[in-house]
């Protein structure tokens, strides 16, 4: 049947930015909302021809397969330093490094604290799924007490290997950073706080105003072993009590 | 002689990179390299270039990564333990095919040895301290003046050919002063269509090592490599020969080595001996024809280095005759002796 | 000519400037130099030394490990390097400072009241003046003292080229000594 299209009206369509190519994300995987809201972001400001990101080591390290903006790889855990170095040649251009929780808070911990101590002039988006994913699913500097993961198999005991890890809370103790938010994206309505929490951060960015935190509490159905549905209530019921949602810093 | 001025090594290498047009470097202090993170925090703001001191050499050497992506001329510069932490970093630029200069001056190892100049790290240069299938281009001056020089050609090079090229000196040659006159810019400008600049106007460029998929995709990238790595081998070797037409002995060392056994060589003429010195100036790619040549009509090759011998496995691969080949080396950050160059050469007459 | 030179003596002494000063003068004379200091944990020790190789001839080593010239500014660095000399050596020592007599007798020995000089004419902190002022006139070669005088101007820092008036009188006190 012939669609008339003259009959309807566009209330929804993929964002300029997001390339339209098959995902390789799991179902229920919280990466392919962000990059969605990034792609938007992106679209919304304007911003396309003047953005470069760094992709991590991690399950986003095809992520400049996804936005279709220029764009670096980066070795595990010193994105920020590649960013930092894309930044200080192009200090027009907006630049963003996406990071999940092995790549900032173990491997990169260093990069990510003294990037953000600098106040370099790019927006990070963190990605916290309290676990490894693209190596199948190992413990996390923020997987949580008593989780079951590869390399904790009677649970995370904090007495042996310590306890989560908040990045909100650890680089607000910085006094350079201008925006430090932490996000979910197990709903709705935290999708869209998340995307304006983003949009900020780039718009700071924009505004040469210097360095922007954004954390995403996010789902990994695939490595927790539950389903999509459950992942999110997990969100919900077991993070989100321990990494507080909100706004640490907004100047 | 009045252009002539007297200059530190490792200031001498930092003046170099800014007539170059290196605007942006990135270090961590360490000795015995210090005067050039010194002398680029100095000079880089007067340029209007980017010095920044990083947390680390792994954070260094990636925000190396990051410029070179990003288009610009990048430096960094460590020593040996330093350069340890940089392996990394450099194998990834190399498989993304970036360019950018990286500076060692080797001192005493392992571990955390000592801070006198050293050569034990030839192997970590030429063979490639980092994983996978990559070289990068590796020269090694003997004199401040050429250290300048080589700065300028090392920035071209690696523009040239999308690598990394590394300056390898060591302790003695970083800390010492000499004459040297200030090197001209060659010139020479390079397109970087590549490079990460917002893609205006065009398909997003990417700067990645990795090629997942399909099955033959990186063997497809690393045979590129290897075409770009055979072009250098065929074009870029380097090397100074002094008196070696009529040599029966022929002593092979580079960088601070070489200078002592050019003492020695002289002193050795003295007495009649028909010695000769070949000084690769490229360790990667090495002279190993030319040294072979060279080598044809000696009867013995003696090789000269500050390490427990390293080189001398390219030297025999070069004269591929065991009986020929002679190693003398001083480890720890001590200097060859030229006495002893000398007795060993006097004696193989005898 | 061909001399290879240790100064040594306390931080502080201008020891690694003086060693500078030379090669500068000697290099503006078309002389082959080289200068290299002791650096690192030595330095901490509150002594400092640099090698200066001056020469007819391209150089080798810029490490002097038996030098033809020793000028000791202290006690300790004239019991370090004294041993090394070569055989027929100069050691040149600041006896201001130094009571004690230098051991070896095959080495040619010069004392020089280098700090007492400096003092004399104004600063102690002159007293390698009045060594390279000695130096220079037991051993013409290594430089004019035109030359040295001309090389006060790019050895000296900004800062400090305010004495070079002082420096230049220690240089010719000691140097008709």
């Amino acid at each position: 049947m012939e669609a008339k299209t003259a009959d309807f009206k566009y209330v929804y369509d993929r964002p300029k930015s997001l390339v339209d190519v098959p995902t390789h994300y799991c179902p229920g995987c919280g990466h392919g909302i962000v990059h969605k809201i990034l792609a938007e972001v992106i679209d919304e400001l304007g911003i396309r021809d003047d953005t470069i990101i760094v992709a991590p080591v991690g399950c986003s390290v095809l992520l400049y397969n996804y936005i279709d903006v220029d764009g670096s790889e980066a070795a595990h855990g010193r994105a920020p330093a590649v960013a930092t170095g894309i930044k200080r040649v192009h200090k027009d251009k907006v630049v963003i490094s996406y990071q999940g929780d092995g790549d900032l808070l173990a491997i990169g911990t260093a990069e990510a604290v003294h990037a953000a101590n600098r106040g370099e002039h790019f927006t990070t988006i963190f990605i916290n799924n309290a676990i490894y994913g693209m190596t199948g699913g190992q413990m996390a500097p923020t997987t949580m007490e008593n989780q079951i993961t590869k390399t904790t198999p009677y649970g995370r005991d904090p007495a042996d290997v310590g306890f989560p890890i908040r990045a909100c809370e650890l680089l607000n103790t910085l006094e350079a950073p201008v925006f430090i938010e932490r996000c979910a994206v197990y709903d709705v309505k935290h999708v869209l706080k998340t995307k304006r929490a983003i949009k900020k951060g780039l718009q700071n960015q924009i505004e040469g105003k210097g360095y922007s935190f954004i954390e995403v509490l996010s789902m990994c159905p695939t490595n927790w072993g539950i389903n999509p549905v459950k992942s999110a209530e997990w969100v919900h019921d077991v993070m989100e009590p321990y990494y507080k949602l909100g706004n640490f810093r907004d100047i | 002689m009045s252009d002539r001025i007297l200059m530190k090594g490792n200031e001498a290498v930092g003046e170099a990179a800014i007539i170059a047009g290196c605007r942006h470097y990135f270090a961590y202090p360490i000795t015995p390299q210090n005067e050039i993170p010194a002398y680029m925090a100095k000079r880089l703001p007067e340029v209007g270039g980017t010095f920044l001191q990083a947390e680390s050499e792994l954070a260094a050497i990636n925000m190396v990564f990051g410029a070179s992506a990003a288009g610009a001329r990048v430096m960094t510069s460590s020593s040996s333990p330093g350069i340890s932490l940089k392996q990394e970093g450099i194998s990834y630029i190399a498989g993304a095919e970036l360019p950018c200069v990286i500076v060692d001056m080797m001192r005493g190892g392992p571990g955390l040895g000592n801070i006198a100049g050293s050569q034990a790290d030839y192997f970590q240069a030429t063979r490639g301290g980092g994983n996978g299938d990559y070289r990068i281009i590796v020269l090694a001056p003997a004199s401040v003046q050429e250290l300048a020089d080589i700065t300028i050609e090392a920035f071209d090079l690696a523009d040239e050919y999308r690598i990394p090229v590394m300056i390898l000196g060591e302790g003695y040659l970083g800390q010492m002063s000499e004459p040297f006159s200030l090197p001209e810019p060659s010139g020479k400008t390079f397109e970087k269509p590549w490079a990460l600049t917002g893609a205006k106007g065009r398909k997003p460029n990417i700067i990645a090592s990795m090629r997942l998929t399909p099955e033959n995709l990186l063997e497809e990238h690393n045979l590129k490599l290897k075409k770009t790595y055979d072009k250098i081998t065929e074009k870029e070797v380097r090397y100074e020969s002094y008196l070696l037409d009529d040599a029966d002995y022929i002593i092979v060392a580079y960088g601070t080595s070489a200078r002592i056994s050019r003492s020695a060589i002289i002193e050795l003429r003295k007495e009649g001996i028909k010695a000769g010195l070949f000084r690769p100036i490229s360790l990667w790619p090495y002279p190993y024809k030319e040294l072979k040549k060279a080598a044809s009509h000696a009867k013995k090759v003696l090789t000269v280095e500050m390490s427990l011998g390293q080189m001398v496995e390219d030297v025999r691969l070069a004269v591929m005759d065991d009986e020929k080949v002679d190693f003398y080396g001083r480890t720890g950050g001590m200097l060859p002796e030229s006495g002893e160059i000398i007795r060993r050469v006097r004696h193989y007459g005898s | 000519m061909h001399e290879e030179i240790i100064v040594a003596g306390f931080g502080g002494q201008g020891v690694i400037m003086a060693g500078k000063l030379m090669c500068i003068a000697a290099m503006n004379e078309g002389k082959h130099v080289s200068h290299i200091p002791s650096y690192g944990a030595e330095m901490r020790g509150g002594t400092a030394n640099c090698s200066v190789v001056i020469s007819d001839d391209p150089i080798g080593s810029p490490v002097v490990p038996e030098p033809t010239v020793v000028i000791a500014m202290n006690l300790p660095s004239m019991r370090k390097f004294e041993p090394r000399l070569k055989k027929g050596g100069l050691l040149l020592y600041n006896s201001s400072l130094i009571d004690a007599k230098p051991e070896r007798d095959d080495i040619e020995v010069i004392a020089v009241e280098a700090t007492g000089i400096a003092e004399e004419v104004g600063s102690t902190r002159a007293a390698n003046m009045a060594a390279i002022g000695r130096l220079l006139a037991a051993k013409p070669d290594i430089a004019s003292m035109d030359s040295v005088k001309e090389a006060l101007k790019i050895a000296v820092s900004k800062r400090n080229q305010k004495f070079n008036d002082i420096n230049i009188k220690v240089l010719d006190k000691a140097h008709s000594l």
